[in-house]
């Protein structure tokens, strides 16, 4: 999936003006749906670490699904708007605001030059991703407008947002605001544009290296709860529970990883790796959570508890075909409200 | 002929292919890297063409790291083409398979792999850089000079690029200069530094932390990603290290 072309000049389009990012918050980036092709050069996939919501926050604001939008880690972003934009939000349960109205996850808005949208901290969940109508106008860089934060290069400048930055914004269809007009008491799903659970609990299918641990700890695997360490960040979950001890101490070759990826270092401890993760590893991989369940993870933060669910391959799959059914659907509810 | 025929059985057979999570699988072309390194690199590195050439429906990307060679697909476009979930995921993986196999069988000598390329890259070992040769010295019971001739005059293959963008792990580490990695690692190594982890060698591209014990830095770029491709070696090319003096290090500095 690729960004938003950026449509040429003409009179029906609105032109990028900046957005000033007032306070960057805690850990801001701009995020697409990710960086694939160059995992030969060891480069992350980055991106969205709940794709799935920017997809819905990005066609709730007539984007191409794929356009770069902001992740905002534990809220505290401020941005002023020079220019009329249609916004939308989806991730943890946030405060959100613009000026002094509120606005809902899920929910589209009409933004004026002037206006300021402010991101309180989260009750519950992690992250949140914004969307606004002509995407993040940065430059694309290996396929993705996507921030590598470890390798410090694509979205702005390689790096966090800072207080004071501006953010290029592309341009967009003026027709769009019309249609925003429609649809601004329509929102996405709840499960969808919400996604952070009070009890959390993650659908994984066994590892290549689930033999490799004993039978007491499989058993603490799925029946204990695990709690997420302060330490985590884009590139995993750690979290801290019963040991897990592995059968054997033989050395493995370094192999790929992928996102959803449960590693276990000597330590005992696991890693859930997220999108930010390194291409290769050599610790165990004892078992893999699901993709539809990766915007639950990207939810956790330091103190959560998660537990962990077995399913088949099949059953993830499934589910995946299911969740872009629904997909699809909401695309075409969308379009027909619109028109 | 026939002894032929039966060592690319026996290939296929030790293969394995399993998933890697519900979106990717990994293609395990062998169990170790050590005991036949190069041979080892060359059947990934044919496995990785293969499937580059096949143009599977479906297929994302794919990635080679010693032994084995990651597929990366988009479960949606590969589920959607059969019946049941399961049935489309089971053909998936026998195109995957035949992709691999008859070629492997028939043209196991003759398909030509892309022609891997020789590298030289120019270390600076001034112990400004090389601020472990001392701790490598004193585990490998060699002097310093002896370990900068030595690592500058071996032949080295590039097994994998990886963790990190342009980390490049090289095999071919002379035996006698292996040495265990610093029991605790450094928080912030420079870019371009070259170190001995173990039995491998390698270089770091990227400002980060690490745990190998570093002899001396390159002035290339390892890693650069607006360039194609974004890093200076790719799996499979050959390299040499050319040791340079530090003012030639400045001078070639990018």
């Amino acid at each position: 999936m690729r960004n938003a072309e950026v449509t040429p000049r003409d009179p029906s389009t609105a032109l990028g003006t900046p957005a000033v990012v007032e306070r960057a918050g805690f850990l801001t980036s701009v995020q697409d749906l990710g960086r694939t092709g160059s995992r030969q050069f060891g480069v992350s996939t980055s991106g969205a670490l709940d794709p799935f919501a920017l997809r819905v926050a990005n066609l709730l604001v007539g984007n191409d699904e794929g356009a770069a939008g902001l992740e905002i880690t534990l809220g505290g972003l401020q941005l002023r708007f020079e220019d009329e934009r249609i916004i939308a939000w989806c991730g943890g349960e946030f405060d959100v605001q613009i000026g002094s109205r509120a606005l809902p996850a899920g929910h589209v808005a009409i933004v004026k030059a002037g206006d300021e949208l402010k991101f309180g901290r989260p009750q519950t969940g992690c992250r949140c991703w914004l969307a606004i109508s002509g995407g993040i106008d940065v430059p694309d860089v290996l396929g993705s407008r996507s921030t590598d934060l470890r390798a410090n290069f694509g979205g702005l400048e390689g790096r966090m947002l800072r207080d004071g930055d501006q953010l290029s914004l592309g341009a967009f269809q003026r027709s769009q605001t019309a249609a925003a007009e429609d649809i601004s008491s329509w929102s996405g799903p709840h499960d969808w544009v919400s996604p952070a659970k009070r009890y959390p609990i993650l659908r994984f299918f066994r590892g290549v290296d689930w033999h490799r641990f004993n039978a007491l700890t499989l058993q603490h695997f799925t029946g204990e709860q695990f709690t997420v360490s302060p330490d985590s960040d884009r590139m995993g979950v750690r979290l801290e529970g019963p040991e897990l001890k592995r059968e054997d101490e033989t050395d493995l070759i370094s192999e790929a990883v992928a996102p959803g990826t449960i590693q276990v270092p000597p330590s005992g401890k696991p890693i859930l790796l997220l999108r930010d993760c390194q291409t290769i590893g050599g610790y165990p991989k004892m078992a893999h959570v699901i993709t539809v369940d990766l915007g639950i993870a990207a939810q956790l933060r330091a103190g959560d508890g998660t537990r962990f669910f077995e399913v088949s391959l099949q059953d993830a799959h499934q589910l995946l075909m299911e969740r872009q059914r629904d997909l699809e659907r909401f695309r075409v509810g969308l379009s027909l409200q619109r028109t | 002929m026939q002894r032929d025929s039966s060592t690319a059985l026996g290939m296929t057979e030790s293969m394995e292919i399993f998933p890697l999570g519900d979106s990717a699988l990994v293609v395990r072309v062998r169990e170790q890297f050590e005991d036949a390194p190069e041979e080892t690199l060359d059947e990934t590195l044919r496995v990785f063409q293969l499937l580059q050439r096949a143009a599977i429906p479906g297929v994302i990307e794919l990635a080679p790291a010693y032994t084995s060679v990651a597929v990366f697909f988009d479960p949606v476009a590969v589920l959607k083409s059969g019946g049941t979930a399961e049935g489309a995921f089971e053909e998936f993986t026998t195109k995957i398979r035949s992709a691999i196999v008859p070629a492997s069988r028939r043209h196991r000598r003759r398909i030509a792999t892309r022609a891997p390329r020789s590298i030289e890259i120019p270390v600076c070992y001034d112990v400004e850089f090389g601020v472990d040769l001392d701790r490598v010295a004193e585990h490998t019971k060699l002097s310093e000079r002896e370990i900068i001739d030595l690592h500058s005059s071996g032949k080295y293959r590039v097994a994998c690029i990886g963790f990190v963008p342009g980390f490049t792990f090289l095999a071919g580490l002379p035996k006698n200069l292996a040495t265990p990695r610093r029991g605790v690692p450094r928080k912030e190594i420079t870019p371009g530094s070259v170190g001995i982890g173990g039995a491998q060698t390698g270089i770091y591209p990227l400002r980060s932390p690490g745990g190998w014990n570093l002899i001396g830095r390159t002035p290339l770029k390892l890693f650069d990603p607006v360039k194609d491709p974004p890093t200076l070696v790719c799996p499979g090319d050959r390299v040499r290290f050319r040791a340079i003096s530090r003012e030639e290090f400045e001078s070639l500095k990018q």
